[in-house]
């Protein structure tokens, strides 16, 4: 029965997929005069060159960061949004400690990635403690918070750690050593890939190897159950959320030692909102976020090498992973068929009782 | 200090309380009906945004205001029609499709908008036209209170029949009732023979039709165009107000117009060189203090 | 008044109905039942028999696997209760459909508004109202908020509305399950007054004596399927009851003797307050020994569910105190207790004692994520997940394909002995055991007694709650009565205390002295 239900969601997912693909070829026939020319680089794209293979994973590892972070979050049944301000001020909170502090060596890099997890890990635990102590709704208090954060990232920003000699509004730029290593030539791909490695396996033993991951589980699943069953809700709930936010915060932190010179973002930069559509994907297990997050890049590359070759702007991609995301949680897309599966099973097995 | 106190008590404050609070009101009213009927529209935020652009696009086109206003309208309704469809006909969660459809419009807009314009940020190539102001025959002469009252955007006026309309609306008629019903006992409905989901559909067409005229007044009243992202969170902040009012229209509305006025002060607070971040800031930290406040009152009533 | 027996078409006919659940659990299996014009017929099964599932679809909120529903012998397709309403079949639940901010006559009229100018006709619809409402004295203004009336008020609305939209059948659910003695008798008068007026009625129930009481003609569910029709006159309650359950009631269970030990669970004045200054729970004291099976009898809503709450730590406890093993549980965790000693099976396995979309293997570790045993290097080792549950499937006949299915596939039989097997194999002293049988088949229910005497003989302690009284007969060495949060009754020797005097405890008529009842609070001479 497992795998029916694997095999049902792998399905959903598939026609997902299909359907919003569907969408986007028939909006590019609307809107191009050469259609099959951008359907060619929109689906090649991406393999034209080394540079934009390699771009394909430098676009997936901030996305894959705030995905895993969101899976944790959700399984615990918590609509937390702020993944976008974790992200965004744990890079400001790196950038800081980077270009504020004079660190030798490897300290250059590991000190801004851990203060920059620690800022994402208060931010995204913010809400989760306002739901469990006073009952106010995660959903709409994490969504104020990420304008919090962002404000108040400005105001660090233009504050404490401007680079008035600047032409814009930016930090100081990063020292050499607060920069991650490229690791293969000719693209930028950055040694950040090694610690979003490094997350998801550490995430998906978390959630699906340790008791506390199971604690997770169950509370995400039925709160009351976890309660009765001696697990502290309120503690367990906060923790997922720290570990989310964390890692939403080193996930910035990884994205500006690895993409920039210094901290320049003066608009949040959405990868929380990215996180979220990965979460779906994934269905909130940290194991299939790089999957998700691979794909989901590859779409942007191609819609990017779409936009400069068939002027087909590349926002067409939100609309589609949009449409993705809504089909793939649609419950009744395939529920017939479910409903038939189940059906035949217990007839021929007979399970009345 | 003095100042700043001063400032809280002119007429010209108050007016600009009412002007900031008109796309929350409007907001938080499509929040609101949608929510009486059991369905949290967190795509109120989109919904505006969506039709903020339709607006402007259809006065340019249409030639004048009120076919921008009624085209920024109906895109509403389309843009709720589509959460209708994915949440009440396949299921999806309304929150996941919520979120969806903010992306969603932030996307299209833009898209939409470089097609037109060439441009993604804003939208000065289209001629687009605003809603008049208008000054109340009697009520301008009052001194101070014309000041504050007077002078308005149609679409202000419009926000508070609106309010009006909906608290009528839910208390007097059939479908008000119905929506009433829905949000808190769907089976008790469902029995009677009236379709749960027909009820939420007309709900949610009713909340993006209001949301509409949010978005309306964001890009033709509250300022002159389009740009990207312009609700800037409006609709989430509705979502505050309408948890902060428990749903009641008046309520909702007096938190709506907290929200409004907090904003308005960050303005003023501005000229007094206080850093202009944290003062944007203010309003979001206020609504979530104030949300928490009221949550935890309320957790509070229900110990009792 | 229409003659009663004038045509030989029954008003409602089902034929051949059966309904398999999205979980592939029969509700109902080839069911053939017919109702005839102006007559009460009881509808009788255990609970889970599959009697509402056949009655939801009489009302067209299920649509049935197979068959079909005849109205005066022409078939149609309930597609949803506005179908059902149309032929003149109302339903009143067992949990109200009623909205409870709206009021009495927004409930009633609700769906069927009179209009007036676009606007709700408030004066028509009171007065509609008020004409139906004549003959159930509500004594209740028209415009009060349902939420605040009585629940024996609220069912009469439910009964008011049902007649309003014009049913001619009107189906009870369980009506009586919610009601005091007096609400009870008051409702069969009503009943009796629509049924000369013509109505015909459907009475779901599992008390036979009211059933026996007002009914024409009664049916029998068990495991559902439809198993016999008789006419009330000519069957006795322990014929019925012996259809019910598939065998004739047995008194007592032969429990095997067990070795009284030490007080395991130690309730003490224990108090708990509701809303306003009412307490739910008052005073109650009372000890469970090991090797004791303390039944708790009483109509639902008497305080049971808070006295349990409290004493499992989900409630905080407003007075008194509970100890278990010697343990004062104030302030202390619930994993503080399990680790006490306690395991709880809880009334609702659904909403409390699993979580249905996980696996029936993570549902068996659910308490024991303390057990070295279940880890490797310390990571959860599903190897070691798997055979432990897989032993405990095999040990407690769990029927499932796989430990990896998830539980809300299984049955309900089957979950509950999900939730037996992980809380009776937690070296507990202390078993509560909440309404552990309701709602699944008597082939589950057998083995969880057994399993239940096996740990009393082994010295724990067991606390038994339950609306069964034939479940608290069989395996009670005493039973505890509650009334009102209060021990009514304390009954040393639960064989020679008959049901019916049982009842009269519970339903409150009678109440033991003070001196009687402390025999329940064991003290160590």
């Amino acid at each position: 029965m497992k795998k029916n239900n694997l095999i049902f969601n792998m399905a959903t997912t598939a026609l997902a997929i299909v359907i919003s693909m569907m969408i986007a070829f028939a909006i590019i026939f609307l809107v191009s005069e050469d259609p099959a020319r951008a359907i060619e680089s929109f689906l090649l794209g991406p393999l034209q060159s080394k540079r934009l293979i390699g771009s394909i994973f430098t676009t997936a590892i901030p996305i894959a960061f705030t995905g895993i972070a969101v899976s944790i979050m959700f399984q615990a049944s918590m609509f937390n949004m702020g993944a976008e301000g974790s992200f965004f001020l744990g890079a400001l909170a790196a950038a800081g400690a980077a270009t504020s502090f004079n660190l030798p060596g490897i300290l250059g890099i590991i000190i801004p990635i851990l203060v920059g997890g620690l800022t994402g890990a208060i931010i995204c635990s913010i809400p989760a403690f306002l739901k469990i102590k006073w009952g106010a709704n995660e959903l709409v208090s994490s969504l104020m918070l990420n304008y919090v954060t962002f404000y108040l990232g400005l105001y660090i920003l233009n504050n404490f750690i401007r680079d008035k000699n600047f032409g814009a509004l930016a930090s100081h730029p990063l020292a050499q050593n607060n920069k991650l290593p490229r690791i293969v030539q000719g693209t930028s791909l950055h040694a950040g890939i090694y610690v979003v490695i490094l997350l998801i396996v550490l995430s998906y033993l978390l959630i699906f190897k340790t008791s506390i991951g199971m604690k997770i589980r169950m509370l995400g699943q039925n709160p009351e159950f976890a309660r009765y069953s001696g697990i502290k809700v309120g503690g367990v709930v906060i923790f997922s959320q720290l570990i989310g936010g964390m890692i939403a915060g080193i996930g910035g932190s990884v994205e500006i030692m690895g993409m920039y010179g210094r901290f320049q973002w003066t608009s949040l930069p959405g990868y929380g909102w990215d996180g979220i559509i990965l979460a779906i994907l994934a269905r909130n297990k940290p194991q299939f976020v790089p999957l998700a997050a691979l794909f989901l890049s590859y779409l942007r590359v191609g819609a990017s090498a779409m936009a400069s070759n068939a002027e087909v702007p590349k926002e067409l991609i939100t609309v589609i992973q949009s449409i993705m995301i809504m089909l793939v949680t649609a419950n009744a897309l395939l529920k017939s068929f479910k409903q038939k599966m189940v059906v035949k099973e217990a007839l021929t097995n007979g399970t009345n009782s | 200090m003095e100042q700043i106190v001063s400032i809280i008590f002119s007429a010209d404050f108050i007016f600009s309380v009412i002007r900031l609070s008109t796309p929350i009101l409007f907001a938080t009213m499509a929040v609101l009906i949608s929510d009486r009927a059991g369905v949290t529209n967190i795509a109120v935020e989109g919904t505006m945004l969506f039709a903020a652009l339709m607006g402007v696009i259809g006065s340019a086109y249409g030639g004048n205001v009120w076919t921008g206003l009624l085209v920024a309208v109906l895109s509403g309704i389309l843009f709720s029609g589509i959460i209708a469809f994915f949440h009440l006909k396949l299921e999806t969660d309304i929150v996941l499709t919520g979120i969806a459809l903010n992306l969603m419009a932030s996307g299209l807009t833009i898209f939409i908008l470089y097609l037109l314009t060439g441009d993604k940020g804003v939208s000065t190539g289209l001629n687009s036209k605003t809603v008049p102001n208008i000054h109340i025959p009697v009520l301008r002469s009052i001194p101070v209170l014309g000041e504050m009252l007077s002078g308005h955007s149609v679409l202000t006026y419009l926000a508070f029949v609106v309010i009006a309309i909906i608290t009528v609306f839910l208390k007097k008629t059939r479908l008000g009732t119905y929506i009433r019903a829905a949000g808190e006992n769907a089976e008790a409905i469902d029995t009677a023979g009236i379709s749960v989901k027909v009820v939420r559909l007309k709900a949610l067409l009713i909340s993006g039709a209001i949301a509409g005229l949010g978005g309306a007044f964001m890009s033709m009243s509250y300022v002159s165009m389009f740009t990207k992202d312009m609700v800037a969170g409006r609709g989430f902040i509705a979502l505050a107000a309408e948890a902060m009012g428990h749903g009641n229209p008046i309520l909702s509305t007096l938190s709506a117009l907290f929200f409004g006025a907090a904003d308005a002060l960050s303005n003023n607070l501005q000229l007094f060189n206080f850093p202009s971040e944290l003062t944007r800031l203010m309003p979001y930290a206020l609504t979530i203090i104030a949300l928490t406040f009221y949550a935890a009152r309320a957790k509070k009533q229900l110990k009792k | 008044m229409i003659k009663k027996g004038n045509s030989t078409v029954p008003i409602l006919e089902a034929r051949n109905i059966s309904k398999v659940y999205g979980n592939g659990v029969y509700a109902n299996k080839n069911i053939c039942f017919s109702l005839n014009e102006g007559e009460i017929h009881a509808l009788v099964g255990e609970n889970g028999a599959g009697k509402s599932t056949l009655m939801k679809i009489l009302f067209g909120m299920e649509k049935p696997s197979t068959g079909e529903i005849l109205i005066k012998g022409n078939p149609v397709v309930f597609s949803s209760p506005q179908d059902a309403m149309k032929y003149e079949v109302g339903m009143v639940h067992q949990h109200f459909k009623l909205v409870d901010p709206l009021s009495i006559t927004e409930n009633v009229v609700l769906g069927y508004e009179p209009m007036k100018n676009g606007l709700i006709d408030r004066k028509t619809a009171e007065e509609k109202v008020k004409e139906i409402t004549k003959i159930f004295d509500i004594r209740e203004d028209l415009s009060t908020p349902v939420g605040k009336l009585p629940v024996g008020t609220k069912q009469k609305v439910e009964i008011v509305k049902a007649l309003y939209r014009g049913a001619k059948i009107l189906i009870l659910d369980e009506p009586t399950a919610v009601l005091t003695p007096q609400e009870t008798v008051e409702l069969f008068e009503k009943l009796i007054q629509l049924k000369n007026e013509g109505l015909t009625v459907v009475f779901i129930s599992h008390k036979l004596r009211e059933v026996k009481q007002i009914t024409d003609r009664i049916s029998v569910i068990r495991r559902g399927e439809l198993i016999e029709t008789f006419f009330t006159k000519d069957v006795t309650e322990q014929e019925i009851s012996a259809k019910m359950v598939g065998t004739t009631y047995t008194s007592a269970l032969d429990k095997g003797e067990s070795k009284l030990t030490e007080v395991v669970l130690d309730v003490k004045n224990i108090t708990s307050k509701g809303l306003g200054d009412i307490s739910v729970v008052n005073n109650m004291s009372f000890t469970v020994r090991g090797g004791q099976i303390i039944g708790i009898a009483g109509v639902e809503g008497n305080g049971q569910n808070e006295l349990i709450e409290m004493i499992t730590g989900l409630r905080p406890i407003d007075g008194g105190s509970v100890k278990i093993n010697g343990m004062d549980t104030a302030g202390k965790s619930i994993i503080q207790l399990r680790n006490a000693g306690l395991s709880y099976i809880p009334s609702d396995r659904i909403d409390r004692g699993l979580a249905i979309s996980m696996t029936i293997e993570d549902n068996m570790i659910a308490t024991k994520l303390d057990q070295k045993s279940l880890y490797t290097n310390g990571l959860l080792s599903r190897s070691k997940i798997r055979s432990m549950s897989e032993k405990l499937v095999k040990e407690y006949l769990v029927r499932c394909n796989s430990v990896e299915a998830e539980v809300g596939m299984l049955s309900g039989g089957n979950m509950q002995k999900v939730v037996v097997a992980r809380e009776f194999t937690q070296g507990a002293t202390l078993i509560i055991a909440e309404q552990p049988t309701r709602g699944i088949d008597v082939g589950a229910a057998k083995f969880i007694y057994e399993e239940l005497i096996k740990l009393r003989n082994q010295g724990c302690a067991v606390l038994l709650v339950s609306a069964d009284l034939e479940e608290l007969y069989k395996l009670s060495d005493h039973i505890l009565v509650m009334y009102n949060g209060e021990i009514s009754a304390y009954i040393k020797n639960p064989s020679e205390v008959s049901e019916t005097e049982l009842g009269t405890y519970m339903l409150g008529v009678k109440k033991q002295s003070a001196e009687e009842i402390k025999g329940a609070y064991y003290e160590k001479e």
